[in-house]
């Protein structure tokens, strides 16, 4: 197709599948928070990078390895998000969403400095684990395990949060919390709880990548400083608030990113904005969004 | 979206008085005028193209309350063109000027006429999106230079006889560009078309059910800021003598939010004391290397939690005054 | 604001008074990035370097007052040179050194030529600086893009690699590396496959990886910086390119990238620097002095230890002159009359173009098992004496360059 030999095609959707679970779990996060607080937490690449870091920390001082920061980690980053939500976010009650994207894009240029004093721009390596290097020769192309590793799990969380959110009790008092927070509260709900839970659980989901993200790229403090837009521009694209709609996006664009570093390399980081701003003008909700 | 608008405005604000104004606007040209007596003036240029650049968002946000996040396409749009026109075409300033602002005016057309269709968070998320493609394309085409830029961009004479290249000369012209581009924005404000445009921001569906077609007004507006916007950045790219990929990065889109932020939404005099206050922090500040980010992210954080009326909107609330 | 006002006004009088006395009073600024991609390379660093070169010429002792200032161009070209003019102009800064990143670098080689004060690049890689820009104020010091391509091209073709497949940042600086290095390829005999273009910060090279797979390429060429030439590699040794026989040549990497990478993801690189840290008694005297008032230990990079040598060379200048004639151009032919003579760079001169040469090493990076601990890192692979190193005089697009 196109002159690219079927397998080179073949290889390079893979890729754009293993891209898109990292756009996918993030943009899951995102999704979650603006459902719930109607905050775009522009706060959500620097958490990201945060993730990837306390990884780094638990292996060189407290020993803990990979495993151990995949569930460690989400639950350190979670618990800044609460503290976030708790002292700031919440004042912001009410205010029009562009306060809440001021905030958060404040922080992160405060979490983003911190970090870069601390530990310079170029970053630290981070192993992959030992029960994951090596890979699998496809036939069309050599997969390494731990990329494989990364779309399957990625899959698993985001069909998990999926479920809990569409499925169970706690996501329907969530969902109808996001509807009418007045009225849930009637009912003996604990409104402001389940809100700071819920950044706190969106956030969490962003240091979750960073995790799985740590053997792959280097872990710098600038590695969430230009993920933010394009993951946003996902969720926008998938309709605001939608969970479902933002995990396919995430993965589908994931996809057509990687085509575009092969047809066109030099615009594979702007062909997302072209998407965004021709599904904006078609469909405004988004792909998967109810219209407002 | 429409109850969101209201937050945006500091609707404590007494009716204007044009006085005030007066005053006010009088004091700040004085200051103006000696100010380079004792600052360095390219650092003051360099604050007035953005202090203007600041109020042709402000014309959008404020006013018409539309949040674009995407401004920097016309100011680095705007600043390559004439940047271009200057060197390579050894146009006189006013010209170069004159075709940078017709260029974002003409952009500022097209995504106007793209975006207005959509509101709140939509329409920052196309404007972001329309000024990442223009991002691409001045970092793809050849003119600009990529991440060198066009550099030593000659200042000219106006008109063929002023020769700005000495700072001072440079200066008040600058500054006479920026006061005219601020008295323009006043009077758009206070025209009847001004006032049309609040009762938009106010209430859109009562706008459109008076009869007018608030999207022409919406373009309109659109366009205007725009050009504005163009105007601070074709001025800015002669008086630095540089046009680069900086002004059209969105990160720029976001510096200017946090100027108008910072100064006052919905302000005359705001914009104008954000963007020097944020110009000063990042060339004073520029010794403490990364600390700057986050001091400027504390400042952000502060803002938004303690003084959304901003610097100007605080002291006009204070003494009870629309500035 | 009134503060530096009153220095200048002082500088000034000062000045006028050095007009009977001669002016023993030096102001460097080191214009760098702080904070981010080259602020482990060059950075903070650079300005403890530019001052050890201070105290190390001696000239306190002599009655000289220097004074070594640092700020931060954020990679931007408009800010850096903002930051220029007003050293100048307001701070009186007299020359300003390293400044990594071309595009910062030309902003501020065409300042320094407007007010006639100096510019000694060390961190910029653009040989345009001594090319069609060159001026007679500025002196580029350390390395550059030709001097890149062509020690890594011909060495890496010469050793059997003929076939190259590059990854090329799309930035003007980008494209210059791939191009001088293309050229050095295919004129020593070699074949350029394919090559790709990325964006600038891209995450994930896969991709990019994958394709240069397919082009059975022998060499990977990365014309690349920073993260985005860390990212690149770290992923190749994942995707098993390495393993399968491909070999990296990163064009552009420094000591602090292949520390920041690791050994192990590291090893095997070929690439070129003018200057490593444990190279001879000289410079690991000078790298241990160094490490010592970094914060993390680090030892210097080619551009840290290329602005000392510079700074050291434009004082030597200036104490030849018997005091600081404020006039650049001036002080810029003293440094090129005199011969350059460091325990970093040994002995070397500076041409009519601003280009200062000295030999060029291709390094290889240990295997882990090699290192015997923290920056242990190169093996030596090739020196290139310093006339064969730079861009012969002959082909300069230099103006200053009289052609016989």
């Amino acid at each position: 197709m196109f002159g690219i030999p079927t397998q080179a095609l073949f290889s390079q959707l893979l890729l754009g599948l293993i891209n898109g679970s990292f756009y996918a779990l993030l943009s899951l996060g995102l999704a979650v928070i603006f459902g719930m607080l109607n905050i775009v937490n522009f706060a959500h690449g620097a958490l990201y990078m945060m993730g990837a870091f306390v990884a780094w920390f638990l292996l060189g001082y407290a020993g803990i390895g990979y495993w151990g920061a995949l569930i460690l980690a989400p639950l350190a980053v979670g618990f800044v998000g609460v503290v976030i939500e708790r002292t700031m976010l919440q004042r912001l009650a009410g205010l029009d969403h562009l306060y809440g994207l001021l905030l958060t894009f404040g922080l992160a240029l405060v979490i983003q400095g911190v970090f870069q004093n601390q530990f310079g721009s170029s970053g630290m390596p981070y192993a992959i684990p030992p029960q994951l290097t090596g890979g699998q020769n496809l036939g069309f192309m050599f997969l390494p395990n731990y990329r494989a590793w990364v779309v399957v799990f990625s899959l698993v969380v985001c069909i998990a949060t999926w479920f809990m959110i569409e499925k169970t009790r706690l996501g329907s008092y969530l969902r109808a919390a996001t509807e009418n927070p007045t009225l849930v509260r009637a009912f003996g709900v604990n409104v402001p709880l389940m809100i700071t839970l819920t950044y706190g659980f969106g956030v969490g989901l962003a240091g979750l990548a960073g995790v799985l993200s740590a053997p792959i790229n280097q872990v710098r403090p600038l590695m969430g400083a230009d993920l933010i837009i394009v993951v946003f521009a996902v969720v926008v694209i998938g309709g605001m608030g939608s969970i479902m709609g933002s995990v396919i996006t995430g993965f589908a664009l994931g996809v057509i990113e990687g085509l575009t570093k092969v047809f066109y390399p030099e615009a594979s980081n702007t062909v997302i904005f072209v998407i965004m701003a021709i599904v904006l003008l078609i469909k405004p909700a988004g792909l998967f969004g109810r219209a407002a | 979206m429409t109850a969101a608008t209201d937050v945006l405005a500091p609707a404590a604000a007494p009716a204007p008085r044009r006085r005030d104004f007066e005053v006010v606007f009088a004091l700040m040209a004085a200051l103006l005028v000696a100010a380079p007596f004792v600052v360095y003036p390219v650092f003051l240029m360099q604050a007035l193209c953005f202090a203007l650049f600041a109020c042709a968002f402000n014309l959008l946000i404020g006013y018409v309350g539309l949040l674009s996040f995407g401004h920097a396409m016309f100011l680095g749009s705007a600043g390559y063109v004439s940047a271009h026109a200057a060197k390579e075409w050894g146009v006189t300033p006013e010209l170069a000027i004159l075709l940078g602002v017709l260029t974002s005016g003409a952009i500022g057309l097209v995504v106007g006429a793209l975006a207005i269709r959509r509101q709140g968070i939509y329409f920052a998320m196309i404007t972001l999106a329309l000024s990442q493609m223009i991002y691409f394309f001045c970092l793809q085409a050849p003119f600009t230079h990529g991440e060198d830029g066009i550099q030593s961009v000659p200042r000219g004479k106006l008109f063929g006889v002023l020769d700005l290249a000495d700072n001072m000369t440079m200066y008040f012209f600058v500054l006479a560009v920026f006061l005219g581009g601020f008295l323009l924005i006043y009077r758009i404000i206070h025209s009847p078309f001004g006032q049309v445009l609040k009762a938009i921001r106010e209430n859109e569906p009562r706008a459109i059910s008076l009869g007018y077609s608030v999207d022409r007004y919406k373009l309109a507006a659109f366009v205007m800021s725009a050009a504005l916007a163009g105007l601070a950045g074709a001025t800015k790219s002669l008086a630095l003598q540089n046009a680069s990929l900086t002004d059209v990065h969105w990160s720029m889109s976001g510096e200017v939010v946090l100027m108008t932020l910072i100064g006052g939404l919905g302000t005359m005099f705001g914009p104008v004391v954000g963007a020097f206050v944020i110009i000063a922090m990042l060339n004073y500040l520029a010794q403490f290397g990364q600390w700057v980010l986050v001091i400027q992210g504390v400042i952000f954080v502060v803002c938004v939690l303690a003084f959304r009326r901003g610097v100007v909107g605080e002291i006009g609330a204070l003494i009870r005054r629309e500035l | 604001m009134r503060l530096t006002t009153a220095t200048a006004i002082a500088a000034l009088a000062l000045s006028s008074l050095g007009a009977m006395a001669q002016d023993k009073t030096v102001k460097i600024g080191n214009l760098n990035d702080m904070s981010s991609l080259y602020a482990d390379v060059g950075g903070p660093g650079s300005t403890v370097a530019a001052q050890m070169a201070a105290e190390d010429s001696g000239l306190a002792a002599k009655g000289w007052k220097i004074e070594v200032i640092g700020g931060d161009h954020q990679n931007k070209p408009d800010i850096g040179g903002g930051i220029a003019r007003q050293w100048y102009d307001v701070d009186g800064v007299d020359v300003i050194v390293d400044t990594p990143n071309s595009g910062v670098a030309l902003a501020v080689n065409q300042i320094t030529k407007d007010k006639n004060r100096v510019f000694l690049n060390s961190g910029a890689a653009s040989s345009d600086l001594t090319g069609k820009a060159c001026t007679p104020n500025t002196i580029h010091w350390t390395y550059d893009t030709y001097a890149l391509a062509n020690t890594t091209g011909k060495a890496v073709v010469k050793a059997g690699g003929d076939t190259w497949f590059f990854l090329t940042s799309d930035y003007a600086f980008g494209h210059a590396l791939e191009r001088d290095t293309e050229a050095v390829v295919l004129a020593n005999g070699g074949k350029v496959n394919g090559k790709v273009r990325h964006p600038l910060n891209t995450p994930d090279f896969s991709s990019f990886l994958l394709q240069a797979q397919t082009s059975k390429a022998k060499i990977i060429g990365l014309a690349n910086a920073g993260g985005d030439t860390t990212n690149a590699i770290k992923q190749a040794s994942e995707f098993g390119i390495t393993a399968g026989g491909q070999q990296l040549a990163a064009l552009l990497l420094f000591l602090t990238d292949v520390n920041a990478l690791g050994l192990n993801v590291a090893q095997g690189l070929t690439f070129t620097e003018s200057f490593y840290w444990d190279a001879n008694e000289g410079t690991r005297a000078f790298s241990e002095r160094f490490a010592k008032r970094m914060k993390n230990g680090a030892k210097p990079t080619m551009v840290q230890a290329g602005t000392y040598s510079a700074v050291l060379h434009y004082l030597k200048a200036l104490e030849a002159l018997g005091g600081n004639p404020k006039d650049g151009a001036k002080i810029v032919a003293k440094m090129k009359e005199m011969p350059t003579d460091d325990a970093l760079f040994g002995k070397g001169s500076i041409r009519a173009d601003g280009r200062k040469i000295h030999p060029v090493y291709l390094f290889e990076v240990k295997k882990p098992a090699e290192s015997k601990g923290a920056w242990d890192y190169y093996k030596l692979k090739a020196t290139v004496p310093a006339d064969e190193a730079f861009r012969p005089l002959k082909d300069s697009e230099c103006p200053l360059v009289k052609k016989g």
